[in-house]
């Protein structure tokens, strides 16, 4: 590359990246193809003709998006809520990817670490400043353990994360479900299935606490922990042996194993630690987020995680910024619901419409008429195994 | 085992003698299970067979015998092993177990065996279809994740244009479903040269965002566009009189016939036609095929898009084959458990076929099984299927290997 034309300023050099010109082109694409499906199914206006009424319709959606999720501190905080968790799992899906390992089990694994981590929540009482350790800490071992079995059975039996993930999710959320009927964890007095509360002394602080009289401000600093966990994921894949091997393996498993790299020890590192990423992820939401834990505090984030994953190439600041981008739709999807009769499920479709623009850059090219390098988004896939 | 079927290796690997010694070590493992806990509840299980029949088993013995059979078959394997003959005797084995379980729940009671089997069948529908879609996909050499979004767009598909057109053209809308979900995924993954898992699971949230979207937004305000008779059962002349059988297989929607067509041409035309050898090639060593003159991509495109019918059929099955409506997010899961299915089932129809009523099963289950007592949370027992899958790909299926250029675009160059 030209030293000369390479700009100190890093904000001016981003922006000149064809990947950060592509997201932005993406996501404008989505918003775009949103409208139509906005105006399209508005049947009652449609049908009586009130075509304007429909358009001012997507004006006001989009406008409650965007305030929904920046447009005051308390939508910055938010986003900064459903960023967290998504930031968690979207770091334990790209460490996966990046082994060349399909992690669809973030949802169980979030599961288990939220489980975990709720039993230290509940059942210790202070002080806070070893019991909140503990409880995330138990967290990423839940989801360690738990994301481990199928590296195991991939490495001693070849069985296919895939398959075994799948699985493991769906018995992850009937163990939920069990284990909130057991007197261990349900609440007292309580028939349906949900936990005990996390002492006082064990929540998660809040991010915005400092500031008073305003308990709206919902983020906690479950959000740093997922900084941190970006970090440590970048500090890992740059800096460490075992990161440098697993990038390896990612790229070529046959030419890792030549070199005399223990592949099947490496494969349950790496299920092991997105198991423990997405473990945190369950001890936010639970230790954070709710306090306690219902059926399904899981919710769609694991799944979720894999768009984010594929949006930020499996980078760590890519992995961060898709994150931080889905959680601003969410908490101004949420916004839009409320403000317009636009139902939230229409950020589900602008995210699946951003991955799909920027998983084809040459479409992209077609329609914007510009040019793009043709940064490929990677193969993520490597066959079923042999 | 070559995927390509037509390599016949007489050798016995250490893979397969692994394999060999853990189906062995199954039959004991599930001999001692009979013997020891299903053996310990006593009293007679009904198994209601026709309406004025009930089969009764007396549990404790059923299992004390069961368990020495097991455990006699288990020390045959281990010792000499059944051959070619191993997947018949697993799959008898399997039976009697589920048998000798259903015996141990039931006991004291009774309930309805044949219903049971009607359901398990009803229930394998959607899955059945959808794993069809993903053999027809990947034998080519596409994944095909989409497989739910695939189910859930044509679901919807299937009600709306059902409601307000009747259940055929409701069928039919939901295979043009599919089939534009499939052309989604065929343009970006053979045209563009897009990641397949990517597509497919963008496919999978479009679908989901794109039909619950809806569904909040017209549908409730609308509940016109959103109610249909669902297709009753037909009783296919003379064979739905055979006793137990005929209820199971043979008075049953219409879905479940197509299913069971879909599965024999499948299989039929991926082994016995042209067109089935120049799909395996092309999902093996496009590169050879191109060479020999088979037109990979334009191949890869009509199988693809035919998947897509294939699973928009396994759409239609919710809202005209059993409730008579669209709800979000109804196909809950059941595309992942075909993609579970394809694999389980080794890229075979017939393979895919047997996971599917394994899983069918299951969901039956769960509905009788909320009737009987059994003093074991019914969670576990939900989670049973989930459990058997996980051991059967990890110990039996071993190194299960797909298509080798399953995944890859391909480049005529």
């Amino acid at each position: 590359m030209n030293i000369v034309g390479k700009s100190r300023n890093l904000a001016a050099r981003i922006a000149r990246t064809s990947s950060f010109r592509l997201t932005i082109l993406a996501v404008l694409s989505a918003m775009v193809v949103g409208a139509f499906i906005i105006i399209l199914s508005d049947v009652d206006k449609l049908k009586s003709g009130d075509i304007v009424g429909a358009i001012q319709t997507v004006g006001s959606a989009y406008w409650a998006l965007v305030i929904g999720s920046v447009g005051s501190l308390r939508a910055i905080s938010a986003t900064i809520n459903s960023a967290t968790p998504l930031i968690l799992c979207g770091v334990s899906v790209a460490i996966a990817f990046k082994a060349g390992l399909f992690n669809i089990g973030a949802t169980g694994q979030m599961l288990a670490g939220g489980m975990t981590s709720l039993w230290v929540g509940f059942s210790m009482n202070g002080p806070g400043i070893i019991q909140v350790p503990l409880a995330i800490l138990a967290g990423a071992i839940g989801g360690a353990v738990f994301g481990a079995i199928p590296g195991i059975l991939k490495a001693r039996t070849g069985a296919h994360e895939v398959i075994t993930t799948i699985m493991l999710n769906n018995m992850a959320a009937f163990m939920v479900l069990w284990l909130l009927k057991t007197n261990l964890f349900q609440r007292a007095e309580r028939t349906d299935p949900i936990s005990k509360v996390v002492t006082a002394s064990g929540h998660l602080p809040r991010l915005f606490g400092f500031i008073s009289d305003r308990p709206d401000l919902i983020a906690h600093a479950g959000f740093v922990v997922a900084i941190l966990a970006v970090i440590i994921y970048w500090w890992f894949l740059q800096r460490t042996t075992a990161g440098f091997e697993f990038r390896s393996l990612g790229l070529n498993a046959d030419a890792s194993q030549y070199a005399g790299m223990h592949i099947k020890r490496l494969t349950v590192m790496a299920m092991m630690f997105a198991g423990a990423f997405a473990g945190l992820a369950g001890a936010a939401e639970v230790l954070g987020t709710y306090g306690y834990a219902s059926q399904n505090f899981a919710g769609n984030i694991g799944f979720d995680a894999i768009a984010i994953a594929l949006l930020g190439r499996s980078t760590p600041l890519g992995t961060l910024f898709a994150a931080l981008l889905f959680g601003a739709l969410q908490a101004g999807g949420r916004q839009m619901q409320a403000n317009t009769d636009v139902p939230i499920d229409l950020i589900v479709v602008l995210r699946a419409l951003i991955v799909m623009f920027i998983a084809a850059p040459l479409l992209i090219k077609a329609i914007w008429r510009i040019k793009v390098a043709p940064s490929s988004t990677g193969q993520t896939f490597r066959g079923w195994g042999s | 085992m070559s995927a390509v079927d037509t390599v016949v290796v007489p050798l016995i690997s250490a893979e397969q003698k692994k394999r060999s010694r853990n189906v062995g070590l199954t039959f004991v493992f599930l001999g001692i299970v009979s013997g020891v806990f299903l053996a310990g509840r006593p009293g007679d299980a009904g198994f209601k067979l026709l309406d004025s029949f009930t089969f009764v088993i007396p549990s404790q013995p059923f299992a004390r015998a069961l368990a020495v059979v097991l455990i006699a078959l288990g020390a045959a394997q281990l010792v000499k092993g059944f051959g070619d003959w191993t997947n018949v005797v697993l799959g008898i084995a399997t039976a009697s177990f589920v048998i000798g379980f259903l015996a141990w729940a039931a006991s004291g009671g009774s309930f309805s065996f044949t219903g049971m089997l009607q359901d398990t069948v009803t229930r394998s529908v959607p899955i059945i279809l959808g794993a069809i879609a993903g053999i027809l996909c990947e034998r080519s050499g596409v994944i095909n994740i989409a497989i739910e979004g695939q189910l859930l767009g044509a679901a919807f598909a299937g009600a709306v244009v059902g409601s307000i057109l009747g259940p055929w053209m409701g069928i039919l809308a939901a295979m043009a479903m599919g089939v534009a979900l499939s052309a989604i995924l065929a343009v970006f993954a053979i045209k563009y040269r897009v990641d397949q898992v990517i597509v497919g699971f963008a496919i999978n949230f479009f679908a989901l965002g794109l039909t619950s979207f809806l569904a909040s937004r017209v549908l409730t305000t609308h509940p016109e566009y959103n109610i249909l008779t669902p297709f009753k059962p037909i009783a296919l002349p003379l064979l739905s009189d055979i006793p137990v059988l005929g209820v199971a297989l043979f008075t049953q929607t219409l879905f479940v016939y197509f299913a069971f067509i879909a599965v024999g041409i499948a299989t039929w035309s991926l082994y016995h036609t042209k067109w089935g050898l120049r799909t395996r090639a092309i999902g093996e060593y496009p590169k050879a095929a191109g060479t020999l003159g088979v037109d990979v991509i334009k191949l890869r495109y009509r199988n693809v898009l035919i998947a897509g019918a294939v699973a928009g059929v396994g759409g239609a099955w919710w809202p005209i084959g059993i409730v008579g409506r669209f709800d979000q997010n109804i196909t809950n899961g059941r595309g992942f458990i075909a993609l579970a299915a394809v694999i389980f089932g080794r890229w075979k129809p017939l393979g895919a076929l047997s996971a599917a009523l394994v899983f069918g099963l299951a969901e039956a289950m769960q509905l009788k099984m909320s009737n009987l007592n059994t003093g074991i949370p019914s969670e576990f027992l939900l989670m049973a299927p989930y459990l058997v899958t996980l051991i059967v790909v990890a110990g039996f299926v071993g190194r299960s290997r797909g298509p080798k250029a399953a995944g890859q675009p391909y480049d005529a160059q």
